[in-house]
């Protein structure tokens, strides 16, 4: 009972999931928020970024074109080649935009005055999923047949009879729904738990040395602080990892549907 | 004074998340030194490692993932 009235924290209201609502910017535009208009302007980023970039590219890279290539040899070499081979180069442009793309979208989250991660909203990642979920299909079954794809990933070849009885139902549901909605959840929930995170220090720091000043309230604060410029750092980490486990785990579904697993 | 002689007040997802995040935190741990060992045995083949360890993480890191999410999905 002593300590709770010090450090005022039956005031201190912790932020909570009304970050993540935002009311239109245009009357009549349900729609229309700030994560779409971030979501647009994320777009618009990297369609100029790559235009400015490969545009017209000269065989001695200069300016913005050694970011691009910077940008597109880590795609290619860490995300695309290690799972898709030698067909990583017809994917490349589907797979370099949604790196580009998701990252910039959490970068968002990091940057002053912006400051919202839009792939914390899960409609935004759910529509980058499910666009790849739908890719995932029609290419199994253009290139392993209708009956083909779903055969190869429920009845793996090599184990004893008896264990399909488990392993067909396990591996339709995982394969086909269960690892797409993990696609979209883990992007989704990283970014709304890290700026949830980051939206609790900061607040910390504002009630314990602003609003409240207090003796033992104030190395709260300051932790507060400290922690926020630590947990940013984190989470720039987070967001770019984020972003590359993203189109990584794409080519790695577009290289199951490709070909069946060995 | 009522007859309860301790009560713990707050919300039930807190406690949830802290359940679901048991099993990937032990996971998480297994992937990176099992990581780090083969890195040490085999220094050549850091990218190779590297890459499917993070592969790991984020398969493990998923679970606690949607931990959080439900956290907030079912607040009593």
């Amino acid at each position: 009972m002593s300590a709770a009235p010090l450090l005022a924290a039956d005031e201190f209201q912790a932020p909570g999931l009304g970050l993540f609502d935002w009311p239109p910017l245009v009357e009549g535009a349900a729609w229309f928020n700030k994560p779409a208009l971030l979501a647009l302007v994320a777009a618009l980023l990297v369609i100029v970024f790559v235009y400015a970039a490969f545009s017209r590219p000269k065989l001695v890279p200069r300016g913005v074109q050694n970011i691009g290539e910077l940008a597109y040899e880590f795609t290619r070499e860490q995300i695309a080649r290690p799972f898709l081979g030698k067909d990583s180069d017809r994917w490349m442009p589907l797979l370099f935009s949604m790196f580009l793309f998701v990252w910039i979208m959490n970068l968002f989250g990091s940057i002053i005055f912006v400051q919202f991660p839009v792939m914390s909203r899960i409609g935004y990642p759910a529509v980058l999923a499910i666009g790849v979920w739908v890719l995932v299909m029609y290419l199994g079954i253009k290139h392993q047949g209708p009956i083909g794809f779903f055969k190869n990933v429920m009845f793996p070849p090599g184990l004893p009879g008896w264990i399909y009885v488990m392993v067909a139902p396990i591996e339709l549901v995982s394969t086909f729904f269960l690892r797409h909605i993990t696609h979209a959840i883990r992007l989704f929930a990283t970014m709304m738990a890290g700026h949830l995170i980051i939206a609790l220090f900061s607040e910390v720091g504002w009630h314990f040395l602003f609003v409240q000043l207090t003796p033992l309230g104030a190395p709260v604060g300051v932790l507060g602080v400290i922690m926020t410029i630590l947990l940013t750092a984190f989470e720039l980490f987070i967001q770019a990892l984020q972003a590359y486990v993203f189109a990584l785990l794409t080519a790695m579904f577009i290289n199951d549907a490709l070909r069946p697993a060995h | 004074m009522s007859g309860v002689l301790a009560e713990v007040t707050g919300n039930l997802g807190s406690i949830g998340y802290g359940l679901a995040a048991i099993g990937p935190g032990v996971g998480i741990g297994i992937i990176f030194g099992q990581g780090v060992q083969a890195i040490a045995r085999q220094p050549e083949a850091y990218g190779l490692i590297r890459q499917n360890m993070i592969l790991g993480f984020v398969f493990a890191e998923a679970l606690a993932l949607i931990g959080i999410a439900l956290a907030f999905v079912f607040r009593a």
